[in-house]
Formats: C-alpha cells, structure tokens, sequence
C-alpha cells in the first residue's frame, strides 16, 4: 500500500492504506535521519528517494480508523487492512454495523469491493473511482495510488518551514506523466524522520483539490509513523477527514489467499 | 344582399375558389405554427413538472442550494410529518417524495462477480402504494417497452437504451452501488420489471426508477427524501396559485436560520427556470408574430390583386349607374365572405392536422443525441384556445384589409375612357 504523503501517489490511501503510506514514508525518515543531520539540503529526488525507500514493508497490518464530518453529524469508520508490497491490499470494515463486512481488495490497478448484504462482488471503475471512499475527503482513486514518488515526479526544494514543531523541507514536485492523479504537489518533508507532514495537491489548472495534514507521529517497530492525519479535499466544504492509525504491524506473515477474490466472500 | 353577392362569389370561380383556398392555406399554416409552438411550449413545461421541478417542490435550504450535486446528506429528515403537514395545508395539491440518486448499477455474471457496469442517474418515486400520483404523472405504463412495472418491493425499471448497452432486460438482477444518506456505501440489489422509454433523450440515457421505500432502505433514508413535489390536482400550471401556496408555506419558516428548514420554490423559481421561460417565451411570441405578418401580407396582397385584376368590372359597374359607395361595400362585403369560409376552413383543416400530430408526435430522437435538455424526443403540437381564433388575423383581417384599400381606387375610377380600355 501507499502511504499517504507525497503527492500525487501516495495518499491516495484513505483508511489504512493512507497510514500505511505514511507510516513507511515515516520508516524511510528515520532511515536516514542520521544522514540529514548533515545540514546540507539534499536535492528533491535525493529526499523523494529517502522518502520511498522507507515508505515501504513487505507486508504490513494496520488496524484505523477515519472519523468523517458530514454536515449533519460526524461518524466514524473502522478497519483492518493487510498490505503486501505496493499493488496488494485487502480492508475489511469492522465499524459501524452497517458497513461492518464490506471488504475491499486491490489488485494492482483493479479494485473490487464485496458488501455482505448483496452477497456481491463489485469492480469499482470508471468515475466512480473519483467518488468518495466512505463519504471521506478520499477517493477510490486516491486509495489507488501507490506508485512510488520518484516514478510519478520530478521535485525541487524550493524552501524551509515548520510544520508542527518540525523542520521542514518544502518541495515542488510535478507529474512526469499525464495519467498521474494529481498534477503538482507541495510537500513539508521532515527533515529528520522523512515524513511529509503537510501536502497540498493541485490540478493542472493549478486548483487546489487535496490538502493532508499530519497531526501526530509516532514509532511503531522502530519506524516513525503518522497516525493522525487530516484529510481535507479541498472542492469541498467541511471540516475533513481524519484518519487515526490504532496499531501497525510490519512485516508479518500474511497467507496469499487473502489476496484473492475468494478471501472476499469469507 | 348577402344572398346576391354569395351567388356570385359561387358562380364566379375566379372570385371565390382561388381567394378562399390561398385563405384556407395561410390560415391553415398559421394554426398548425400556433399550436406547434405552443405544444414546445407545453412540452417544456410539462416535462420539466414531471422529471424536475414539480409545479411546486419542497426541500430543505441546503439541498435547495446544491440541487445539481442531488446532495442527500441534506435532505429532508421527517418527511412523514412534512407531507401530512402539506397534505392538510394545501389539499389542492397532490404531494408525493422523491429521491435523486447517481450511482454505478452493476449486472453479475455466474459468479456474482462484474460482468458489466454503467453510472445512472435514478428517480426514486412511490410506485406500490394505490394511491400514488407518479404513474400518471410521469406517463410510466404507457412509456414500458419490454416487461412491466415493478409490482413488488425490490423491482425497477431501466431506461431501455441503457438496458440495451448493459444487455439486460426483466427478470435480470442488477445491484445498485452507491452512496447513503450518511456518506457510507450503499448497495443493494435489484430485479428488472421492465425498461422503458420516456422519450426524452436525457433521461433515455442513463436513468433508472425505483419505489421511493427501497431507495429510502437503501440509502439509509429513514423517513428522509431529497424532495417532495406538489402537481395541481387539474394537472395544469399555474403560477398565481404556485406563488401563493409558495409564500404562504416559506412564511412560516422565515424566521428560522436553520439550513435544513424546509424551502418551496415554484417551477419558474427552480434551475434558473423561469429566464428560461421568460426567453423561450419571448421567442416563441416573435416567432409566431413574423410568421403571422409573413402569412397576413401574403393574404393582404391576394385581397388586392383580386381586386385590382376587377379593374375593368368596376369601370362597367359605373358605367351601368352602381354608385361607387355601394360598389366599394360589396367589395369589402365579398372579402368578408371570402375570409370568413376561408378562416372556418383553415381553421378546421389546422386544427385536424394538429390533432393528429398532438396524438401521434413526431419523433426527431435520432436529431437529439447527446441532449441534456429536458426536451422530448417526440414532437408535438398542443391545440390551445387561441388555435380556434389565430386564423382570424390573416384569413379574415389581412384579406378584408387588402381588399378595403385595394377597393379604394373605386372611388377614383373614371368611365369616360371605359370603352378604349375594354377596347370595343
């Protein structure tokens, strides 16, 4: 799975897969947070680098949470996730009782969705992937992306900042590629841990449409990982979505069947 | 007198048959373009009522503010107490729920898994209850191509171009994918009663229609709708009365600052409507004007050219001692006959070729793909009163106009050179 950070890719993640993201992105800091101490402002690619490297596990197991705010009232969504690599993942909703057993699987570039009450599996496509994943800021498109930074960017460092208490790089980062779900992004990198704590994604129009801001991060196995994060799609208004990573597991055995459309209907 | 001038008109074909048809075709022309009009007109109108705006529609301030997004997260909450409310407050109108709903419907194959899938746009509308107003209002039973109406809870109807591009039909399951009131996933599965064609190339599309319960089950819409619409019980406009039922409604909530307090608005006040009738309007009117002109100098100068091709009747006249007062009366007296048989025959030969159009339609759907207006693909004209009286302008003003001035020059007609003219 993704993380959640960068711009264009990761985050597209919304419940756990969007803290995984973050979570490895975070790994990836500490990694090399001993090499940024240097005090020499890395290049873009070299810090985007930095940032997949450790945004990655072979596998990983995250129980979240997204607390949605709806112009009504705010609810809140609960689910387990196990994530193989960058192109596998299978949630399964455990919280509120309506959408608990609705379990979604990725396959590389394919989404299928089964929810109990129709006994039915659906491949989400087309524009529904822009829809909301769960009346979240997230969209199945952005739970899609997970390919790495350096693949889908080029990048710069155009400055520094502070992001919650935190010394920050702030990148420019622009799609090498067309059929990259966000054109530009501006991410606040830690400049120590490696995780983007802040990121505005744009259109090409230069509208803004994705804003991610990390409110907590914390080290789980040795790795630093955002498990608060706000989620704001910015066509919309409201308060957000913020996303609360209870517990990650990395690299633990996952059995391949879970991959499968079959493991949906268990 | 008018007995004598009858038999004449009758005997003299030149008088009668050639001036009274070029009035039966002008006046003709004239009331079929009235009711052509009229019928676009109507047809707007109506559909609009139907498939939008109701005469009336009822909301909340939110949902009324986003209504192109169909935002269901603002609908109403507590539509049981709303619609009784409407029902003994305004029982000139007949209330009903509706929910607009997007979503992704989705046909299985063997394996339950996706065989093929297609965005809709879906109506929810009461279908089961006895007392429904919404098949007669929306024309449903008569607009069913294969299957019927849903019968039971957890049927609905596919518009039949989309059941063709997603190669279903009755009896088939579907399963509706979308979103609840809440933001959460919805789904829920369906059998296909029948597809239909409404006839209206935006809806032909992509729409679907499902009894307002299952939705409601299905979006988690307790009690909750998008909207409720109220139609005038005579099932015609009217904006006097949908402006008062409008502010007497609002009125009791005007001092309210909640964004989900319940708002009216009437059709024209809906989707920038009421320009749109305002300009449609005014384009109609200069429409059927220049065509009114256009047709009335086409009669006018019939009128002066039989008048003046009389030129040398009215020479012998005189000279046979007719006073040119009396000469000019049954002239003008003859155009009167003429414009009158002429305008009854138009009118009678404009009216039947409306009827029949009014009841069989033209369809022009292969000129109307790719339309989002709400326009029906089936042309037709609508017989208004005013169809009965149009024919009158040209057929029988224009026609006695022509023949009064082109009559005048009896008074300047001279007998003195009468036998040089007639070359005797």
């Amino acid at each position: 799975m993704q993380k959640s950070k960068c711009g264009g890719q990761n985050d597209r993640s919304v419940t756990l897969s969007a803290v995984e993201g973050s979570l490895s992105l975070a790994l990836g800091l500490c990694l090399s947070l001993s090499l940024c101490l240097a005090s020499e402002a890395p290049s873009g690619d070299e810090i985007l680098r930095k940032v997949d490297a450790n945004n990655y596990a072979d596998t990983r197991v995250a129980v979240s949470q997204m607390v949605i705010h709806l112009t009504r009232a705010s609810r809140t969504v609960k689910a387990k996730s196990w994530i193989e690599g960058e192109n596998k993942s299978f949630t399964s909703f455990l919280y509120p009782p309506r959408d608990a057993g609705t379990k979604m699987l990725k396959l590389k570039d394919e989404l299928w969705m089964y929810t109990p009450e129709t006994d039915r599996t659906i491949m989400i496509s087309g524009h529904m992937l822009r829809q909301s994943v769960m009346g979240s800021d997230l969209s199945y498109e952005d739970m899609m992306e997970d390919h790495k930074l350096i693949d889908q960017y080029s990048s710069k460092v155009t400055g520094d900042d502070t992001v919650l208490g935190r010394k920050c790089w702030v990148l420019e980062l622009t799609a090498k590629e067309p059929d990259v779900n966000y054109h530009s992004c501006r991410v606040w990198v830690d400049k120590e841990r490696y995780v983007p704590m802040r990121e505005n994604r744009y259109a090409k129009s230069g509208t803004l449409l994705k804003t991610t801001e990390v409110k907590n991060v914390s080290q789980h196995q040795g790795r630093w990982v955002p498990d608060r994060v706000t989620f704001k799609d910015a066509l919309k208004s409201g308060e957000g979505t913020e996303f609360i990573l209870d517990s990650i597991r990395f690299n633990v055995q996952i059995p391949d069947y879970m991959f499968s459309k079959a493991a949906l209907k268990k | 007198m008018i007995g004598f001038l009858f038999k004449g008109l009758l005997r003299d074909r030149s008088r009668s048959l050639f001036p009274v048809l070029v009035v039966v075709a002008g006046v003709m022309l004239t009331v079929f373009m009235e009711a052509w009009i009229s019928g676009e007109n109507h047809e707007f109108i109506r559909a609009s009522a139907a498939f939008q705006t109701g005469h009336v529609k009822v909301t909340t301030r939110a949902y009324a503010a986003k209504a192109d997004e169909m935002p269901n997260d603002l609908a109403i909450e507590g539509l049981g107490q709303l619609l009784s409310e409407l029902r003994q407050e305004f029982p000139q109108m007949v209330w009903t729920p509706r929910i607009r709903f997007g979503g992704l419907l989705d046909v299985p194959d063997s394996l339950g898994e996706t065989r093929t899938q297609g965005p809709v746009g879906g109506m929810a509308v009461d279908l089961l209850s006895d007392s429904s107003p919404e098949l007669k209002l929306l024309n449903l039973e008569p607009s069913i191509v294969q299957g019927r109406m849903p019968h039971a809870p957890g049927e609905l109807i596919v518009s039949d171009d989309l059941a063709r591009k997603l190669k279903i039909g009755p009896g088939d399951r579907v399963t509706l994918f979308g979103s609840t009131m809440y933001g959460s996933m919805a789904t829920a599965n369906f059998t296909v009663a029948g597809t239909i064609r409404f006839g209206i190339t935006a809806l032909d599309r992509g729409m679907i229609i499902a009894d307002v319960a299952d939705i409601q089950a299905a979006l988690d819409m307790d009690d909750a709708a998008g909207e409720v619409v109220g139609f005038f019980r005579n099932g015609q406009y009217n904006d006097r009365q949908a402006q008062r039922v409008t502010k007497t409604f609002n009125g009791k909530y005007a001092g309210s600052d909640d964004q989900f307090a319940p708002v009216m608005a009437a059709l024209p006040d809906q989707g920038g409507l009421r320009q749109v009738l305002v300009l449609h309007g005014f384009s109609l009117g200069l429409i059927i004007t220049v065509f009114l002109t256009a047709m009335s100098l086409v009669l006018w100068n019939a009128g002066l050219m039989g008048s003046l091709r009389r030129y040398g009747e009215f020479g012998v006249r005189l000279a046979i001692g007719e006073r040119k007062a009396h000469l000019y009366r049954t002239l003008v007296a003859e155009s009167v006959m003429v414009g009158i048989i002429g305008t009854a025959l138009g009118t009678a030969v404009g009216l039947a070729v409306s009827y029949w159009f009014q009841v069989h339609g033209l369809n022009v759907a292969s000129m109307m793909k790719g339309s989002s207006a709400m326009y029906s693909s089936v042309l037709r004209p609508y017989v208004t009163p005013a169809c009965w009286v149009i024919g009158l302008i040209p057929g029988l003003g224009a026609t006695v106009v022509g023949a009064m001035i082109s009559g005048a020059t009896v008074f300047r007609r001279q007998t003195a050179t009468l036998i040089k003219e007639l070359e005797l």
